[in-house]
């Protein structure tokens, strides 16, 4: 086994290809947490009183309660007084066009493949970049406008169409449905607000691409997708951030609501920093996403590729409230050094003849734990409900660990629910077989990686498919356990 | 309704303890101390709400005497062909006057039996019932059965438990076996009128090198009988253990099975049925933990659920760093009968180690509507027709049984349930 020992050195030895950082001038807030602070970053945000007062609430719920342990990772606390939670680059004034967009901002951006430049982007992507605390640039606004489509970040959202966010604002993810999802509540500084209308198609993919730069931040930002009837949407997400010797936190909530006959699908391609090959540094991703299907026909479609990150928790969930609604959940979730993740979904039925896909793929390599935890919960009025899961494991060496926990609560005889699950490495003859025809056991590992992975590689947009298939390589490339 | 609380149960079960085993009845004392009796939706408790269930159903929270057993009852309870012994309990007292004498095998109270390393195999560290028990039993059976004997006879472990005075039955079962033996036992309880009880039971099994032990039990308890068992065994080098487990009745059942795979070679089967009706609550948690290489363990549990019966199963797999070349298999399968019936179930597994085979697969559904038309086409009555099908999905599991005598007990009362022969 030697060669695969050279070839997991090779691998663990590769360093974070996003590692870097840039000096800008930055307008932060100071450390700590309290009602101070959160009066500052709405006030620096020109807030209107009713948010201020979400926040306050929000914030005096978070008091109250407790960190969740039930997940199966382990980190030493947080410090929450010990953090900033605004900080931002400092710009002379709102930009109206791109052109205005200061210059070293957006080569932030060219440097991480996201070029913010509407004619030299592919054809068919419009992004919102936003950058620690707040939201830098947002293409393709005029086009998407033409078509009733509103995207902008969440800032704007809240001045230029504050009855849409007030209406749905914590409609999905209640500002006390968990620990981080209150802490995130009452301190959230920016993110992206997306508002499809009746019977539209949106066009093209739209993209939040989030990269935490400043040092000691943490970034809480929020996501809203309000898709009415009969229209679709499909969005992407992006996530990097510099290589630093301490933890930071990422506690963001991603709410999706979904009307009659409208389809969202959300991809994520995670890639915050995993911390180094010691377990030193890295990202806590602790993340609450949900969407609610409260039309009928409708559909909403999660897929994550999980690479990065010291420590995740997140369980991207389905409320399948309208009849014949349907969730799915694809996900690719790595680790690898000393990387810990717990994710997984919920899918809870409540419509009638309401179908739900869970496919889960985990791959732990190094010395990580990967856990799958999920629910599927048919209550008692779901008539003819459908689940499919499956959750695979692959495990790379014998330092790591994989775990299953799906949690099954059916209430109604009608229901039809599956779930199955294996563990298994990557067989030597499989290896043997390619070696013997002539491919290198580096390349065999990754051919067999991403054949295992394919089922949920192919559910992503073109674009994210390709870099997401780079990822897993430049993660896993030669890991043979 | 009764305002018990944890403080009152300790209380007065550990004041009626008897005085032996102290060193072990500590531990199990510090252990229930510490933990508690589980609370509202602890995670291990999640679904079954048993300490709020004790409150409101058992007002005397102290021993229940031994009620008078019969031979007429003894004879009677048993069921037809069986070809035997039999050993006799009345509310977990084990009666050597109503037992049968079994050659080559060491029977005696665990009272007089010291040295027995008590909680060493059932831990009170994982349970508070178990610790509850290790705490306050009154006295349990001893069983060994030598070094390369092989007995052939199965050993039937018949309890009688019925409220008297006290509610609270905490039988203990201690079986060893040496190397190389051999051994079946069964284990049923006839229920006594109709006054709830609350039966703690622990049964350790330590099996030998090579040895090969089976666990038959069926659980047919009246309808307001409240039960935990700890059932926990070691299997060593090359040795079996199999457990078959019914669960037909009851007012709320907890059944708590953990295998320790501690040698190589060794393997561990789990089976069971829960066939509930009424408003029977049935939580069956298994545990099979693969410390050492080359072990295997198969599992398969299958719920078939009417009225506002619920079942809850949730299984455990634990493959530790070291067991490499582990196959761990798991199945759950549930049907649904009605409206108001309920499944919850968690498949669990937990893997450190990477070259293994590991599976678990778990559905919940209902009965293969064009199976039915099938057999409705070709002239059986609806009713019939579901029976067979039923019976069908439990027989994988009665099949498991290979005592004969037990296995078509076993089958008449699955078809007693269903309503039809076949």
């Amino acid at each position: 086994m030697s060669k695969d020992n050279q070839i997991l050195e090779e691998l663990t030895s590769k360093e974070y290809e996003h590692g870097w950082s840039v000096n800008y001038e930055t307008d932060e807030a100071p450390a700590g947490l309290n009602e101070d602070i959160i009066r500052w970053i709405s006030a620096k945000k020109e807030e209107p009183e009713w948010l201020l007062e979400w926040r306050l609430k929000a914030f005096r719920t978070w008091l109250n309660m407790a960190e969740p342990s039930w997940a199966n990772v382990t980190y030493p606390k947080i410090d929450l007084q010990a953090l900033k939670y605004y900080s931002a680059p400092k710009q002379a004034k709102k930009t109206k066009s791109l052109n205005e967009v200061d210059p070293e901002l957006i080569a932030i951006y060219e440097r991480l493949g996201i070029s913010l430049n509407e004619q030299k982007r592919l054809q068919g992507i419009a992004v919102d970049a936003v950058l620690d605390s707040v939201s830098v640039a947002t293409t393709f606004k005029d086009t998407l406008g033409k078509l009733g489509i509103v995207f902008c970040s969440f800032s704007e959202a809240v001045k230029e169409h504050p009855e849409l966010v007030k209406k749905y604002l914590g409609s999905v993810v209640p500002m006390t449905d968990n620990y981080y999802a209150a802490l995130n509540s009452a301190v959230f500084s920016d993110g992206s607000f997306c508002y499809i209308p009746k019977g539209v198609r949106c066009p093209m993919e739209l993209s939040t691409y989030f990269r935490i730069n400043a040092a000691n931040t943490g970034q809480f930002e929020r996501t809203l997708i309000v898709a009415e009837e009969s229209s679709y949407v499909s969005y992407l997400e992006g996530c990097t951030a510099p290589q630093r010797d301490e933890n930071q936190l990422h506690a963001a909530v991603v709410e999706i609501y979904a009307a009659a006959h409208a389809e969202v699908k959300y991809s994520t391609v995670q890639n915050w920093f995993p911390g180094d090959k010691e377990g030193k540094g890295g990202i806590y991703n602790f993340v609450t996403k949900r969407g609610i299907c409260e039309g009928d026909h409708s559909k909403i479609s999660w897929t994550q590729v999980e690479t990065g990150s010291a420590v995740t928790w997140k369980y991207p969930s389905c409320i399948l409230k309208g009849d014949h609604s349907i969730g799915e959940f694809y996900s690719v979730a790595v680790t690898n050094n000393y990387q810990q993740a717990d994710t997984g979904t919920k899918m809870i039925h409540i419509g009638k003849n309401t179908k739900s896909r869970i496919v889960s793929k985990g791959i732990s390599a190094g010395k990580s734990q990967n856990s799958y935890r999920g629910q599927v919960q048919v209550m008692k009025r779901a008539d003819n409900a459908r689940n499919f899961s499956q959750c695979d494991s692959l495990l790379m060496g014998d330092r790591c660990g994989a775990h299953t926990f799906p949690y099954i609560d059916i209430n109604n005889p009608s229901a039809k629910v599956e779930h199955e699950a294996t563990t298994s490495k990557i067989g030597e003859d499989q290896i043997f077989y390619c070696n013997q025809r002539g491919i290198a056991t580096e390349d065999a590992v990754a051919l067999i990686v991403n054949g295992y992975a394919k089922e949920v590689l192919n559910q992503l947009p073109m674009e994210f498919a390709v870099e997401a298939q780079k990822l897993l390589a430049l993660t896993l490339e030669g890991s043979v356990g | 309704m009764s305002t018990l609380t944890i403080q009152d149960t300790i209380q007065g079960l550990l004041a009626a303890a008897p005085d032996n085993f102290s060193s072990s009845r500590l531990k199990g004392k510090e252990n229930l101390e510490a933990q508690g009796l589980p609370a509202l939706k602890a995670e291990e408790y999640k679904f079954t709400p048993i300490t709020k269930k004790l409150e409101s159903s058992i007002l005397s929270f102290s021993p229940a005497l031994p009620i008078t057993v019969t031979p007429e009852m003894v004879q009677s309870a048993i069921f037809e062909g069986f070809q035997g012994d039999v050993l006799v309990f009345s509310n977990g007292k084990y009666l050597p006057e109503l037992s049968s004498k079994i050659e080559g095998v060491e029977v005696d109270f665990i009272s007089a039996k010291e040295n027995t390393a008590l909680g060493s195999i059932a831990k009170p560290e994982k349970d508070a019932f178990a610790a509850l028990n290790l705490a306050s039993f009154q006295d349990g059976i001893f069983i060994s059965v030598p070094k390369k004997s092989q007995i052939e006879k199965p050993i039937l472990l018949l309890s009688f438990c019925q409220a008297n005075e006290g509610q609270v039955i905490q039988p203990r079962v201690w079986i060893e076996s040496g190397d190389f033996a051999e051994a079946t036992f069964m284990d049923m309880t006839v229920s006594l009128g109709e006054q709830s009880y609350f039966v703690n039971k622990v049964v350790e099994i330590k099996g030998g090198i090579n040895s090969q032990i089976n666990y038959y039990r069926i659980q047919n308890e009246g309808k307001n009988a409240i039960e935990v068992s700890n059932i926990e065994t070691d299997i060593l080098k090359d040795a079996r253990f199999t457990s078959v487990n019914l669960s037909l009745s009851g007012d709320m059942v907890r059944n708590n099975l953990s295998l320790n795979l501690l040698g190589s070679n060794s393997e561990g089967n789990m089976y069971g049925i829960y066939m509930l009706n009424g408003k029977t609550h049935v939580d069956n948690h298994t545990n099979v933990d693969h410390t050492i290489p080359h072990a295997e363990s198969n599992e398969l549990y299958k719920g078939i659920l009417a009225d506002q019966s619920r079942g809850v199963f949730n299984g455990k797999i634990f493959v530790r760093q070291d067991a490499q070349k582990t196959n761990a298999f798991q199945q759950n399968n549930n049907i649904l009968l009605s409206e108001d019936a309920i499944v919850n179930t968690k498949p669990q597994l937990e893997i450190w180690a990477d070259d293994v085979k590991c599976s678990h697969g778990c559905t919940v559904g209902q009965l293969d509507e064009e199976a039915l038309f099938y057999l409705q086409a070709r002239g059986i009555d609806k009713v019939s027709a579901k029976g067979l099908l039923l019976y069908a999905f439990a027989g994988e599991v009665l099949e498991k049984i290979e005592d004969e005598s037990f296995r078509d007990y076993a089958i008449g009362l699955i078809q007693e349930r269903l309503g039809s022969k076949f």
